[in-house]
Order: structure tokens, then C-alpha cells, then sequence
């Protein structure tokens, strides 16, 4: 008796297991098809070319703000805080090194794409969910707009385009505000900081934060349209899309850094 | 408050929707469907909440795929166009949303501008205003040319959403509930909206509807959806003379019995 009982609980078990990898996987081609699509819509034309300049404009220049304020305290904190072990070593000369090297090769790409997720992912995907649930993006494709290209792919351009833009730019503010933190200290001239901080930065050091902040810019703009596309009709779906653009991008971006170190390291 | 109807060549079909089926999941919403539509006509269709009429003028132009039958739209095959000559047979094709699903970051005039700029790109700034004030002076609206659409009311966003559609000079509209949620005056006003099209562009319509007050007004001819089938058809008088009990309570609550 017990055994047919436990049989028939494993039985349940096993198909409710299947069922949710079932949708897993259908998730996937989901993905991988909303991806293809991607590609293949970026390389014919016509090209959105307006609606990504009024994508760039919306993204980026409205997140300077944020990110200068962000990045600024970054770099002060971080060298505040780095300070005494340094000192403890004699080593304090050493700071502007330091923190070049941190900023360039983690914070500036990672700071940048996180407060991207929040704020643009956010943005994003409630833009898109609510259009959706309005049936914006259907009255789009019967008037004679392809709403993938006049929508997704602009976005998804512009977030690849501006998070690289924004990540150079936290990371000139960020060694400001670890300028201004050193010198609340110490003597030291703006022109020997600048030129200790080029000295210990090389090129590949650039061209991997260039690459981390592309890649992360494409998953930003990636994962929030898709959520925002996809998402469920009714008017919590558009809270829940917002919600989901945020987390999925994240987390996605952490799995990235951690990818992404892995390689460079194997590189170089 | 009788209209002209017009003269209708029954050889003349502007859709033909063949046998058409679609389900979601394990719902089957449409069962073996079939519906005409003849040139300059203005037909209605009846149905109740849920019964699949906003899925059959979807997947006449083209947002849904049937799962069997075919629809043919002025002689093309929706279910085999490529998305360009999808997106071509569109522009002939004016579609009036449920909720109008004005575009709520743009002004009343980008609204009206977009499928012009967006589909006739050799027009001057001048042609593009002119158009506009137009079809905005059309639907009776021209005072709202700059608010935004979170401004107006549910029937002004209605006659622009109408006028959004209206602005391509499509040769058919499909109408969406069109004085669903309206008083009965700005209904009246709809109504008029709607034979004015019909007269004046020389539209073939299908006009979705509860409101019988609405279907009376506006309708050459009128089909009702029954359990997944077009059941019964013809004109007004037609359609409600019976005693079939899924059919009686819509005249009998329009017409307070
Ligand atoms: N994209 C979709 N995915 C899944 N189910 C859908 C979809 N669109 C519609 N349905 C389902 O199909 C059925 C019919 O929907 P439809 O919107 O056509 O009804 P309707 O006749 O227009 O009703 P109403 O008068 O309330 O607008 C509903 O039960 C709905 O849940
Ligand atoms: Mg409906």
C-alpha cells in the first residue's frame, strides 16, 4: 500500500517537474527566436535611424544625472576607504594606481550597467508592457510600422550605444571624485594624479571595459524589451514587467562580470 | 433615424473569411467560421463578451493567424503574405481599436501624423498639416490638435483613434466597439461618424458592437456570432425575429422590455 502510494506521489512529482522544464525550454526558443529576430531586423532596412537618436537622447543623456552623482561617490568612497590599509603599508603613494586600476577594470562598467538596470531597464519595460497592454504596439503594426524595428531595435542599439558612453564617462568622474578625496588629504597636483593614473592603465585595460560595458549595454536593452514585449495583458502586468526588466538585467549582468573575468583572465 | 443604404453587388467581396477556426490553448473561441463582406457595405456583427470578435478582426488584418481556414482581403490571402506585402495590404485596411490605443507619449497631431510620415515619406510639412486638419475637422476635433491623448475623453480618444485610421484612406475599416463605454449622445455622434465614413471614403466596414441603438443606426447587414458560428444573418428586423433565447435578451435589454 505504501509503496503504490509512494509511486504514485513520485509519478506527480516527476510530471510537474517535467511540465515546469517543459516551459523552460519553451521559454528558451522564445528567447533564441526574439534574438534572431533582433539580428536579423538590425541589418535590413529601413534603418529607425530618428527613433534611436530620440532612443539615445532618452536613455543616456537623461541618466547623466544619476550616473555623474553615483560615479562620483564611487570614486570618493573608495578611496577613502582604501586609505588607511594603504598608509598602514607606506604604501599611500600607490592610491592613485589603485584606484585607476579599480575603477577601469570593475566599478566604472559595473557601476554604470547596475544603475542602467535600474533606471533604464525600469524605463523600459514598463514603456513597452504598457504599450502592449493598450495594444499600442498592434495599432503600430496595422498602420504600416514594423513595431520590432521602430521599437526593440532602436532601444536595444541606443542601450549599446549609450552604456559604453556612460561607463567612460563614470569612470572620469569617478577618478575625480578619487582626486578630490586624495587631496582632502594630501598634497597633489591634478596634471601628476592624471598622469600616475595613465601610466598604470593600459590599452587592453580600456578596451575590456569597452567590451564589458557593450556587452553589458546589449543585455540591459535586450532583456527589458523583451520583458516589456512579451508582457502579460492587464495592468499589473506593466508593474510586473518594470519589475522583472530590473532583477532579470542584474542578475544577468552579475553572471556576465563573472564570465567575463574568467576570460580575460585566460586571455592575458 | 434611417440611413441611405447602398446599393450592394453581392459578387462584389471585399473579405471572405473561409472556414476559419481559432483556439487558444484548449479554448476553442471560433469554430468553422465563414463571413462576407460586400464592397460599400456596413456590417455588423453581434456576439457576446468573450465569443472571439475581436480575435476574427484581428486575424483579418493579419495580427492573429487562424489555426485552419483561409481569409481573403481584396483578392490576397492573409494567411500566406509576406510581412512586406502584409504590412502593404494594411495601409488598405483602417483598424479602430477597442480602447483606441492612441500612442500616450505623442500629441493628438503626432498621432495622426505617424502612419502618414511613416508610410508616405515624400509628403512636404505643409501636405502632412493639411491631412491632418482634415481628418481631424472630420471627427469634429480640431480644437484638440496639440493635447496629449491622457487628456481627452474616452469618446474623444475614440474619434481620434477613428481619425488616426482614417488619415491613410483605407479602403476598408474595422471598427472596435466603437461606442463602447460612451453616452448616448457622443454615440450618436459615432454612429453619424461612422455612415459619414461610409459615404464619404467609400468603405466596406465591419462595425463590432453591443450597442443594438448603434448596429440599428450604422447597419447595411448583420451577422451574430453564436456559440463560435455566425448562426444568424440579415438585416435588423431579421436577426431578431425569433425566440431563440441567446439572441432575444440582447433586444429586449437594448430596447428596455
Ligand atoms: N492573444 C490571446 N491569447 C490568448 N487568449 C486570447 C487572446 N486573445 C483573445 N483571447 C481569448 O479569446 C477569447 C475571445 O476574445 P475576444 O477579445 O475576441 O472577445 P470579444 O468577443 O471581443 O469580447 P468583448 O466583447 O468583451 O470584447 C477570450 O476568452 C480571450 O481570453
Ligand atoms: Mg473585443
Amino acid at each position: 500500500m505504501t509503496c503504490f502510494w509512494f509511486r504514485s506521489v513520485l509519478e506527480k512529482q516527476l510530471i510537474s517537474m517535467w511540465k515546469k522544464i517543459r516551459v523552460l525550454l519553451l521559454e528558451f526558443a522564445k528567447i533564441h527566436r526574439f534574438l534572431m529576430r533582433f539580428f536579423r531586423e538590425v541589418v535590413s532596412p529601413p534603418f529607425e535611424f530618428k527613433e534611436f537618436i530620440r532612443q539615445c537622447y532618452e536613455i543616456g543623456w537623461k541618466s547623466f544625472p544619476l550616473i555623474s552623482l553615483t560615479g562620483f561617490i564611487v570614486g570618493f568612497v573608495f578611496t577613502k576607504q582604501s586609505r588607511p590599509s594603504l598608509e598602514e603599508f607606506g604604501a599611500s603613494s600607490m592610491i592613485p594606481a589603485l584606484i585607476s586600476i579599480a575603477i577601469v577594470r570593475a566599478l566604472a562598467p559595473l557601476v554604470t550597467a547596475l544603475i542602467g538596470s535600474g533606471k533604464i531597464g525600469s524605463q523600459i519595460g514598463a514603456e513597452l508592457s504598457s504599450m502592449n497592454v493598450t495594444e499600442q504596439i498592434d495599432a503600430m503594426e496595422v498602420s504600416g510600422t514594423n513595431p520590432f524595428k521602430f521599437l526593440i531595435v532602436s532601444r536595444v542599439l541606443a542601450t549599446t550605444f549609450m552604456i559604453p558612453v556612460l561607463t567612460f564617462y563614470v569612470a572620469g568622474i569617478g577618478l575625480m571624485g578619487g582626486y578630490l578625496s586624495i587631496i582632502s588629504k594630501d598634497q597633489l597636483s591634478m596634471l601628476s594624479f592624471f598622469s600616475q593614473v595613465f601610466n598604470t592603465i593600459k590599452m587592453v585595460d580600456v578596451f575590456a571595459m569597452t567590451f564589458r560595458a557593450l556587452v553589458f549595454g546589449f543585455t540591459i536593452g535586450f532583456v527589458s524589451t523583451y520583458v516589456g514585449y512579451f508582457s502579460s495583458k492587464g495592468t499589473e502586468g506593466v508593474g510586473k514587467a518594470a519589475n522583472s526588466a530590473v532583477v532579470a538585467s542584474m542578475f544577468i549582468v552579475f553572471i556576465e562580470e563573472l564570465l567575463i573575468v574568467q576570460l580575460l583572465s585566460l586571455l592575458t | 433615424m434611417e440611413k441611405n443604404k447602398p446599393v450592394i453587388d453581392p459578387q462584389d467581396v471585399v473579405i471572405h473569411v473561409d472556414n476559419v477556426s481559432k483556439s487558444f490553448g484548449d479554448l476553442h473561441i471560433l469554430r468553422d467560421v465563414d463571413l462576407k463582406l460586400y464592397n460599400r457595405e456596413n456590417l455588423v456583427v453581434l456576439g457576446r463578451s468573450g465569443t472571439g470578435k475581436s480575435v476574427l478582426i484581428k486575424m483579418i488584418s493579419g495580427l492573429l493567424m487562424p489555426d485552419a481556414g483561409s481569409i481573403r482581403v481584396l483578392g490576397q490571402e492573409v494567411t500566406a503574405l509576406s510581412e512586406k506585402e502584409l504590412q502593404k495590404l494594411r495601409l488598405r485596411i483602417g483598424f479602430s481599436f477597442q480602447n483606441s490605443a492612441l500612442y500616450d507619449s505623442m500629441t493628438v497631431r503626432e498621432n495622426l501624423e505617424f502612419p502618414l510620415v511613416r508610410n508616405k515619406r515624400n509628403l512636404s510639412r505643409a501636405e502632412i498639416d493639411r491631412e491632418v486638419e482634415d481628418v481631424l475637422e472630420g471627427v469634429g476635433l480640431s480644437q484638440a490638435i496639440n493635447q496629449m491623448p491622457s487628456e481627452l475623453s474616452g469618446g474623444q480618444r475614440k474619434r481620434i483613434g477613428i481619425a488616426r485610421t482614417l488619415i491613410l484612406r483605407p479602403d476598408i475599416m474595422l471598427y472596435d466597439e466603437p461606442t463602447a463605454g460612451l453616452d448616448p449622445i457622443t454615440c450618436l455622434e459615432i454612429n453619424n461618424l461612422i455612415n459619414d465614413v461610409q459615404a464619404r471614403y467609400n468603405t466596406s466596414s465591419i462595425i463590432i458592437t453591443h450597442d443594438l441603438a448603434c448596429a440599428k443606426q450604422v447597419s447595411d447587414r448583420m451577422v451574430m456570432l453564436l456559440d463560435g458560428r455566425f448562426e444568424r444573418q440579415g438585416t435588423f428586423h431579421e436577426i431578431f425575429d425569433t425566440d431563440d433565447a441567446r439572441v432575444k435578451p440582447f433586444y429586449d435589454y437594448n430596447f428596455i422590455r
